[in-house]
């Protein structure tokens, strides 16, 4: 089995999402980024189950773990945007500065 | 608590230890100062503003100390208890509690004469100031006195002593808003302090020289040879006696006893009787194997100075006018007896006479203070006549008076036949013949003041009559122990005392007549009875209580004893005069000019170097050290803190390119 061209797809997968997390200014933008890096990281664990034929199936088992942390993580993450686009009415990254010194 | 019975015992193996009685003893001594603690704070609440408890309290040591004499008496008791609470060095500081013949009958004087008084005292003291105060005082009294003959070291005899000195003062200025009372007060106090001083320093020396506190280990090195002690023995006997001096009132320190008649007539009876003057001649009996060991030369002065007080006591008493004076001089006189007896080692006849004395003097004194409640002076020429007014004190006043004057069979008979006796075996003839006119002495001041009190025509202008029985039962209880105290030692015939008072862990040494000394009685009986046929003749027959003083008035021997010796002169002109002025100033030239410049030096000195180290060493030094740090600080932060702009994607980049950096490291390395 070649696995060179799934890696290379869920390298280019991952380095999108990166891509995406730096410059896009938009919070959904960049909250759709990450999910895109985490589909990357899951492609990896499977191909590697399948590949190396664990019985205990440890990649699967990791990829269904972090699909379900990924919703609850995006669910938290657009509640927090929404809540500061209420208040500020923008979703624009620049502006969320509270936190600076 | 340890108790201590070893070698040093070894003489006293054949007497109880006293079981739980001995070991339970400390409470008679613990009591009074609880009771006292409970009438300060709860006494003006009580219906009898705290009298009961303290009344209470005495009347429990009353039975504890019955019930101990009646162990003693039947086995013999000698047990000693000590609580270490400290040391200095291999000197353990220790308190306790010894239980030896000696104590106990201490412990029954107090116990008895101070049920009675504070009976007498709740009648007597009725709507005067202060009252729960007095009984507060009057406990302590008590408990100190308790302490003083409870104590198994030399250390806490000591405490006792001092205690016993500071309720005196108490209750003697008890009236302290006049002044005459009060400075009696201060006279009692520092009278006593100055014989302290012997004493203090006599204690410190038979410590040291000792290596121990405890008075029957220093008694077993003192009869058993030790060098030491020898050395010191002399000097440190010599200045315990001026301590008992100055307790015991023995000439020329006795100016402050006449004084402390300032002080309500029961604290007067308790003091005269039991709880103070006894004092010094009960530490002479404790020490008295010292005595009669090491330091056996001193007994000569013991001897010269008990003769030398009663003689002067006694002829005192013959000129006043004031009753309770008369008493106070008497007592004198008898402690004077007692400090002779123990000075001619007869330590019997001596405890024998503070035993005796101790019920008779406290009867004549409640009864002078019934005669002063109802006449309202303390002044004979104002009395008179109260014979029939008040048959009750003058019947128990007479029983004192007779006892007193030694004749039998009364207490006072006893005890001064013992005492004459042991001179007259010892050989000292012209001491016996000096204590028999003192005895004569005594029989004529005791009728005297009998006749000008209750004999003649009312000279007053009040309406005496008969006290409160609260006030005449103690009279009529304590005449019957003036009777029959002195039975407990008749030579021939049962001489029980000697054998309760010699129970003591150092086996006693002494003489005591075991049989009548017909002669010495005969000397005392004819002294005793010429003095009251004198005094009758003098007072009653050739004339009556105003004329018969004119007949003795032999100048300038009168105007002598009535200016006490000059020795109050003496003591203010020689001593308290040259201290105010010469010594005071001086002190005080010397404070505020070399004392006090120093101090005033260094403190400028002081402040100098601070100024000095303030501004270089603390404000250029430490506060600029400590400041340049914290500026540091803040200003690296105001740098640092730049990186946190807030912005997400920075610190992502920035992260990532620290991974990018690390993972290129690892990757170049491996």
């Amino acid at each position: 089995m070649n696995i060179i061209p799934i890696l290379i797809t869920a390298a280019a997968l991952f380095s999108m999402g990166i891509y995406g997390i730096l410059v896009r200014r938009n919070a959904v933008m960049v909250l759709l980024s990450i999910e895109l890096m985490l589909n990357a990281v899951n492609i990896n664990f499977i191909l590697f189950d399948a590949f190396l034929k664990d019985v205990l199936l440890q990649g699967q088992m990791f990829s269904i773990f972090i699909i379900t942390v990924a919703a609850a993580e995006v669910g938290i993450g657009l509640a927090i945007v929404l809540m500061v686009f209420r208040n500020r009415q923008t979703a624009n990254l620049n502006d969320f500065d509270l936190l600076r010194w | 608590m340890s108790t201590s019975l070893p070698a040093l015992f070894a003489e006293a193996k054949s007497f109880s230890d006293g079981g739980v009685l001995a070991q339970y003893a400390w409470l008679i001594v613990v009591l009074p100062f609880i009771a006292a603690l409970v009438i300060t704070f709860l006494g003006k609440r009580m219906p009898y503003g705290g009298a009961e408890i303290a009344v209470g309290s005495i009347f429990f040591i009353f039975i504890y100390s019955f019930a101990l004499l009646i162990l003693n008496i039947s086995k013999g008791v000698v047990n000693e208890f000590y609580v270490q609470i400290g040391s200095i060095g291999s000197l353990d500081l220790e308190f306790g509690w010894v239980v030896d013949g000696l104590s106990i009958m201490m412990f029954f004087v107090v116990g008895t004469v101070s049920l009675l008084v504070f009976i007498y005292a709740v009648e007597y003291m009725k709507g005067e100031t202060r009252y729960t105060f007095f009984f507060t005082s009057l406990t302590l009294f008590a408990g100190s006195m308790l302490v003083l003959v409870s104590s198994p070291t030399l250390l806490q005899l000591l405490v006792g002593w001092e205690l016993v000195g500071v309720c005196s003062y108490l209750l003697i200025g008890h009236y302290w808003e006049e002044k005459e009372n009060s400075s009696a007060a201060i006279k009692a106090f520092i009278t006593n302090k100055v014989a302290d001083v012997g004493l203090m320093i006599g204690i410190i020396m038979l410590a040291l020289s000792a290596g121990t506190f405890r008075i029957s280990d220093i008694l077993y090195k003192a009869t058993h040879g030790n060098e030491n002690l020898s050395k010191v023995a002399l000097v440190a006997g010599v200045l315990l006696f001026i301590g008992a001096m100055g307790k015991s009132a023995q000439f020329p320190l006795h100016v402050w006893l006449p004084d402390a008649m300032a002080g309500p007539t029961p604290v007067s009876a308790l003091m005269h009787a039991a709880t103070m003057v006894t004092a010094g001649v009960y530490l002479l009996a404790r020490m008295f194997p010292f005595y009669e060991g090491v330091a056996a030369p001193v007994k000569e002065l013991v001897l010269l100075v008990g003769v030398l007080t009663l003689f002067f006591g006694g002829c005192l008493a013959i000129v006043q006018d004031d009753l309770k004076k008369v008493l106070a001089y008497s007592t004198v006189s008898q402690l004077g007896y007692m400090v002779t007896a123990i000075g001619a080692g007869a330590y019997t006849a001596g405890l024998m006479h503070l035993w005796t004395h101790a019920f008779f003097k406290a009867l004549l004194f409640l009864g002078a203070g019934s005669v002063i409640h109802a006449v309202h002076t303390n002044n004979m020429s104002e009395m008179g006549g109260l014979k029939d007014l008040m048959p009750k004190t003058f019947r128990t006043f007479i029983i004192g008076t007779v006892a007193l004057a030694g004749l039998p069979p009364l207490a006072g008979f006893f005890s001064k036949d013992e005492i004459l006796a042991s001179l007259s075996h010892e050989g000292y003839t012209g001491y016996l013949t000096i204590a028999a006119v003192g005895a004569f002495i005594t029989a004529f001041y005791m009728t005297r003041a009998v006749v000008k009190t209750f004999f003649g025509e009312y000279r007053g202008n009040r309406d005496p009559h008969e006290s409160e029985q609260l006030m005449t039962i103690p009279l009529v209880a304590l005449s019957a122990l003036a009777v029959v105290s002195g039975w407990v030692n008749i030579p021939g015939v049962y001489t029980g005392f000697t054998s309760w008072v010699g129970t003591r862990g150092i086996s006693i040494n002494e003489y005591h007549p075991e049989s009548f000394d017909f002669a010495a009685m005969s000397l005392g009986l004819f002294a005793g009875v010429s003095g009251i046929v004198v005094a009758y003749l003098l007072y009653m027959k050739f004339g009556n209580a105003e004329t018969g003083d004119e007949k003795i008035k032999l100048q300038p021997i009168w105007k002598i004893l009535e200016n006490k010796y000059y020795l109050d002169d003496l003591y203010i002109k020689g001593v308290v005069n040259p201290i105010k002025t010469a010594v005071a100033k001086s002190v005080d030239r010397f404070n505020t000019q070399v004392l006090d410049r120093f101090v005033n030096t260094v403190g400028l000195a002081m402040a100098f170097i601070g100024k000095i180290v303030y501004s270089n060493f603390d404000q250029n030094g430490i506060d600029r050290l400590v400041n340049s740090v914290s500026v540091g600080t803040d200003n690296v932060g105001g740098q640092v803190k730049l990186i946190q702009s807030g912005r997400v994607q920075q610190y992502l980049t920035l992260f990532l390119s620290g991974v990018l950096l690390v993972s290129i490291i690892v990757f170049v390395l491996y």
